[in-house]
């Protein structure tokens, strides 16, 4: 029988610095719950909002694979590797932080805040070399099909992670449903709603809402608004 | 709590070390190689031992057995992140406490 957990988007820790407010689903930083560390190799789920001419200082990561999704706005990335990007609406960035790298993430936009989530994800492997990549998000199919952004697999679409996890993107209309399968049977998926109304095998989910479910081959999401929706499909034992 | 971390990456360990030792109640000193760590161990009791990046799986495992022998009540916990995310969420994970200020 499938098992899952519900956590409202107003249950999160917020961590509201000024020039950044960080909505996190998981404990992050200041902000622990012990009942609210990690969904399997899921271990960071952070919803942040940087103002415009405002950043993230240069910091470390390692043995870590990062996320992160541009939502609105655009995000400037320096890193030690010698990378120089600028993320976008409509674009995926990787980091395979390994054995260790720095980064610096800014939003030179004055008065234009930047919206994007922030995901973490526990590698199967520790200490590889440190990589980054960045991929613009594909398009569909068809209308209120799930378009795959992240896998294992380098050749597959969107980016790729030390994780046998995948990342799939919905936009979905009023009254339509998509049905999901997991790839894994050890897998288990991390529903984020970006945005609109679902129902998750029966669940409401509103804005921000994020809902797990595991032992099970799969789900199906019904959209009761106009709705963006995030499935992370991950293991749920490291 | 005195809390010993290995790292191989000497900026991530200096940043690892400063965030720990913000807690005062918390003494955390930094190695770079596994003989460090051992001869470390040896003339001091440590609660935590931290493993950063830097080593083999093989260098993990025979460090900790090794450990493990020197103070068999010791948490032993691989460090993921890099900074300040994770790192002390780890800590009282393994600690088992809830207590932020412990």
């Amino acid at each position: 029988m499938a098992q899952t957990v519900l956590h409202t988007a107003s249950s999160r820790g917020l961590a509201d610095h000024g020039w950044l407010k960080s909505h996190q689903t998981f404990s992050f930083s200041g902000y622990f719950n012990p009942e609210r560390v990690q969904f399997g190799a899921l271990r960071v789920l952070n919803d942040d909002e940087v103002q415009g001419g405002r950043g993230f200082g240069e910091h470390p990561h390692d043995n870590m694979e990062i996320i992160s999704i541009a939502l609105e706005g655009t995000l400037q990335h320096k890193d030690s590797m010698g990378n120089v990007a600028t993320i976008e609406t409509g674009e995926i960035q990787v980091m395979s932080a390994g054995t260790g790298m720095y980064h610096t993430e800014y939003n030179k936009n004055e008065g234009e805040p930047v919206k994007f989530l922030q995901i973490w994800v526990f590698p199967n492997k520790r200490n590889v070399a440190p990589r980054y990549d960045q991929v613009k998000i594909g398009t569909p199919a068809g209308p209120n099909q799930l378009v795959q952004i992240l896998s294992p697999d380098p050749d597959d679409a969107g980016v790729w992670i030390y994780q046998d996890a995948w990342f799939n993107l919905g936009k979905l209309e009023k009254d339509s449903a998509v049905d999901y399968t997991f790839h894994r049977k050890n897998n288990g998926a991390y529903i984020f709603v970006i945005s609109g109304q679902v129902q998750v095998n029966g669940q409401q989910l509103d804005t921000r809402d994020g809902y797990g479910i595991w032992d099970a081959d799969g789900f199906t999401i019904t959209a009761g608004t106009a709705a963006e929706v995030l499935i992370m499909e991950v293991p749920m034992e490291l | 709590m005195e809390i010993l971390v290995i790292g191989t990456n000497p900026p991530i360990l200096a940043t690892v070390l400063r965030l720990l030792n913000t807690n005062l109640s918390w003494k955390a000193t930094g190695v770079s190689t596994p003989e460090e760590a051992l001869k470390k161990c040896r003339e001091l009791n440590y609660q935590v031992f931290l493993i950063g990046a830097g080593l083999t799986e093989a260098e993990e495992a025979e460090l900790s057995a090794q450990i493990k022998e020197i103070h068999p009540g010791i948490h032993i916990i691989p460090h993921y992140g890099g900074g300040s995310g994770l790192l002390f969420a780890e800590i009282y994970l393994a600690l088992g406490t809830t207590n932020q200020a412990q």
